[in-house]
């Protein structure tokens, strides 16, 4: 494959998750990031995007816009309200974006769930990080059974939670519940994020809980789990499944629903971000995979 | 040092109905409710707090599922009580905004917000919308024993810039002795001057809750929980009744009915319970290691499950250093340990 049949992409924002999807837009053999964005003269991420070959300015989305050719693809790793102010102008000039933000512009996606439903979007939303680890397994439990209610909890390194989830934490499981429910199948959705300060960081952990009829097959449950796992590990390889579905009948402290639960741990890929943030990680792996999907339909 | 007002050396908080429900496998009735409330209002108790053992939101599957919806139990306190506020708990990222909207609908009045101790600057959001609605505001800096006095300080500041006007030391895993609390509460006081004041949470998992909350006392602590018969986490919860006796016999003004209060503990809140909460192997482990209260039935019913010792499950936790809200992870130690059997 020669470099003018990747597609091209700009990274905007210069920060932590845009310094990481660098690394992974890199090495990727559908996308080709040219353009990385930022706003601030001294950013790190913009030194370290130059030093890599990368075309690199802190002068925001009107110097890309600028510039001769425009990407084929955008990633935002900016802000919600950042996001939906550069999200027409992308459009206007016929720019995919993949939006790492929690604006929420275009229709939120899960690969391994409904990717293949957007590719024709001009914008998508990568929900949060505890959707992308969760929703696959909510999805996977619900495409073998009914799943009338399901709830995740997401524990996360204190120090992988930047100030803007911080700030916001009431969003994250606001954004996350509706996905569970609109992606993942379930009639009604729970998130629940932990911040854990251990030292050493503690890597991402997910617990995913759904409520199956008492008389589910169960096999075919868990072979439905590992086979999305498997799906997700594809394009994120270190999220694995840390023990088999377990499978409780009802009882009071379950609300009288019988359940399965799933245990997930997702070790990142230490690109930038350290292993531990895995919660980090799944973002850009995912948004990566989207844009890959995305690159592939240019070419066609 | 101050008083808590001009009537009140301390005032204290009853978190039977809250602290409590973990005990109850937040199974409490709306009958329940209202005998405990109607006691301890007629005692004196200035504040009681009812909410799932969680906070808001917190029926699910990874804490337990509530029998009665809370709102519904709050609702009924609210309407129970004469003279005392009613409070309830939320904890970010479990609880969200419209869960606080909705008990301040139903009329409770004191909004108290709880993180792990290194963790305030998340609850900034509820803390602003609690005093926009008028509510009274406590801070919970849970685990408090696990950080430095000065971080917990440092993390005080951050709630109450937020608009919380009492930071409590929350002692959640009943593993601190009287100078762990003398020193965070004077590190709270030093830090918040005029600014909030401070409380402690105690829990009887060393059997020290009376006595450490005497020492937050004395330290400038103007604001003290219990659990009237200690129906809370872990050993239970400081015994109002013996707090109250105690602070009698000390001067210290509660405006709670010492004799009320001893018949409300044996003759209403004890027949309410499943059992006492006592101070037993696995409770004391709790205290010895560490370990988040609210995760001892969760244990034992998980090594029920899996056949597993729960003091082993208790013990990995404390070493995998969990933080309150991680229940789920209680499930994947008994797993873990049943595989390696």
């Amino acid at each position: 494959m020669t470099r003018t049949t990747k597609a091209t992409a700009a990274i905007v924002g210069s920060g932590n998750i845009g310094t990481d999807l660098l690394y992974k837009l890199q090495r990727s053999p559908l996308i080709e990031p040219r353009w990385m964005i930022g706003v601030d003269p001294d950013s790190e991420g913009l030194a370290r995007a130059r030093r890599a070959g990368i075309e690199a300015s802190h002068e925001g989305v009107d110097w890309l816009l600028a510039q001769g050719e425009t990407p084929d693809l955008v990633f935002e790793a900016t802000s919600a309200g950042v996001h939906r102010a550069n999200a027409p102008r992308y459009a206007e000039r016929g720019i995919k974006a993949v939006d790492l933000t929690p604006a929420a512009v275009g229709p939120a996606v899960v690969p391994p769930a409904n990717l293949t439903a957007h590719l024709d979007a001009d914008n998508v939303n990568m929900i949060t990080c505890g959707g992308q680890a969760t929703i696959p397994m909510v999805y996977a439990v619900s495409r073998v059974v009914p799943v009338p209610y399901a709830e995740i909890v997401a524990s996360v390194a204190s120090v992988s939670a930047g100030p803007g989830t911080r700030a916001n934490i009431d969003e994250f499981t606001r954004t996350t519940a509706r996905g569970i429910e609109r992606i993942g199948g379930a009639g009604r959705g729970k998130a629940i994020i932990i911040l854990n300060p251990a030292e050493p960081p503690v890597i991402m952990r997910d617990t995913v809980f759904c409520s199956i009829p008492e008389d589910a097959d169960r096999d075919a449950i868990a072979q439905s789990v590992k086979e999305v796992a498997e799906q997700v590990a594809g394009y994120v390889p270190g999220y694995r499944l840390r023990a088999e579905p377990q499978f409780d009948d009802p009882s009071v402290v379950n609300g009288g629903m019988a359940r399965v639960a799933v245990f997930l741990e997702v070790e990142g890929a230490g690109d930038f971000l350290p292993p531990y943030a895995g919660n980090l990680d799944i973002m850009t792996a995912a948004a990566t995979k989207v844009g890959e999907e995305f690159a592939k339909g240019m070419q066609a | 040092m101050k008083s808590y007002s001009d009537t009140l050396d301390i005032r204290v908080t009853d978190s039977s109905l809250r602290d409590g429900s973990h005990a109850k496998r937040h199974q409490f009735t709306v009958e329940d409710v209202r005998s405990v409330v109607a006691a301890l209002d007629d005692a004196g108790v200035p504040v009681i707090e009812v909410t799932h053992g969680d906070g808001l939101g917190g029926s699910s599957f990874t804490y337990g599922f509530s029998k009665t919806p809370e709102q519904d139990l709050i609702k009924t306190a609210v309407e129970t009580a004469r003279q005392a506020k009613i409070a309830f708990l939320m904890l970010p990222g479990l609880g969200v905004k419209d869960d606080i909207r909705a008990a301040h609908g139903n009329g409770a009045t004191v909004c108290r917000i709880a993180t792990h101790c290194t963790e305030a600057d998340i609850s900034v959001q509820h803390f602003g919308l609690a005093r926009d609605m008028g509510l009274e505001t406590v801070g919970f800096l849970m685990m408090a024993h696990s950080t430095t006095p000065e971080a917990l300080a440092r993390q005080g500041r951050i709630m109450a810039d937020a608009g919380c006007q009492c930071v409590y030391v929350v002692d959640s895993a009943g593993a601190m002795v009287m100078d762990d609390v003398t020193q965070r509460v004077q590190a709270l006081v030093a830090e918040l001057g005029e600014d909030a004041q401070v409380g402690f949470h105690g829990h009887e998992n060393l059997a020290l809750g009376t006595g450490n909350s005497i020492a937050a006392i004395q330290a400038g602590a103007r604001q003290i929980d219990g659990s009237t018969r200690r129906l809370g986490a872990g050993a239970g919860n400081t015994a109002v009744e013996a707090l109250v006796a105690v602070c009698a016999k000390m001067g210290i003004r509660t405006g709670i009915d010492v004799l009320k209060i001893i018949d409300a503990a044996e003759d209403v809140v004890r027949p309410v319970m499943d059992e006492e909460c006592q101070l037993d192997r696995l409770a004391l482990l709790m205290g010895h290691a560490g370990v988040y209260s609210s995760f001892l039935k969760h244990a034992f019913r998980q090594g029920e499950r899996y056949g597993v010792s729960a003091a082993q499950i208790l013990l990995r936790a404390g070493e995998r250093r969990l933080v309150g809200g991680q229940e789920d992870q209680l499930i994947d130690i008994a797993v873990e340990l049943a595989a390696q059997k």
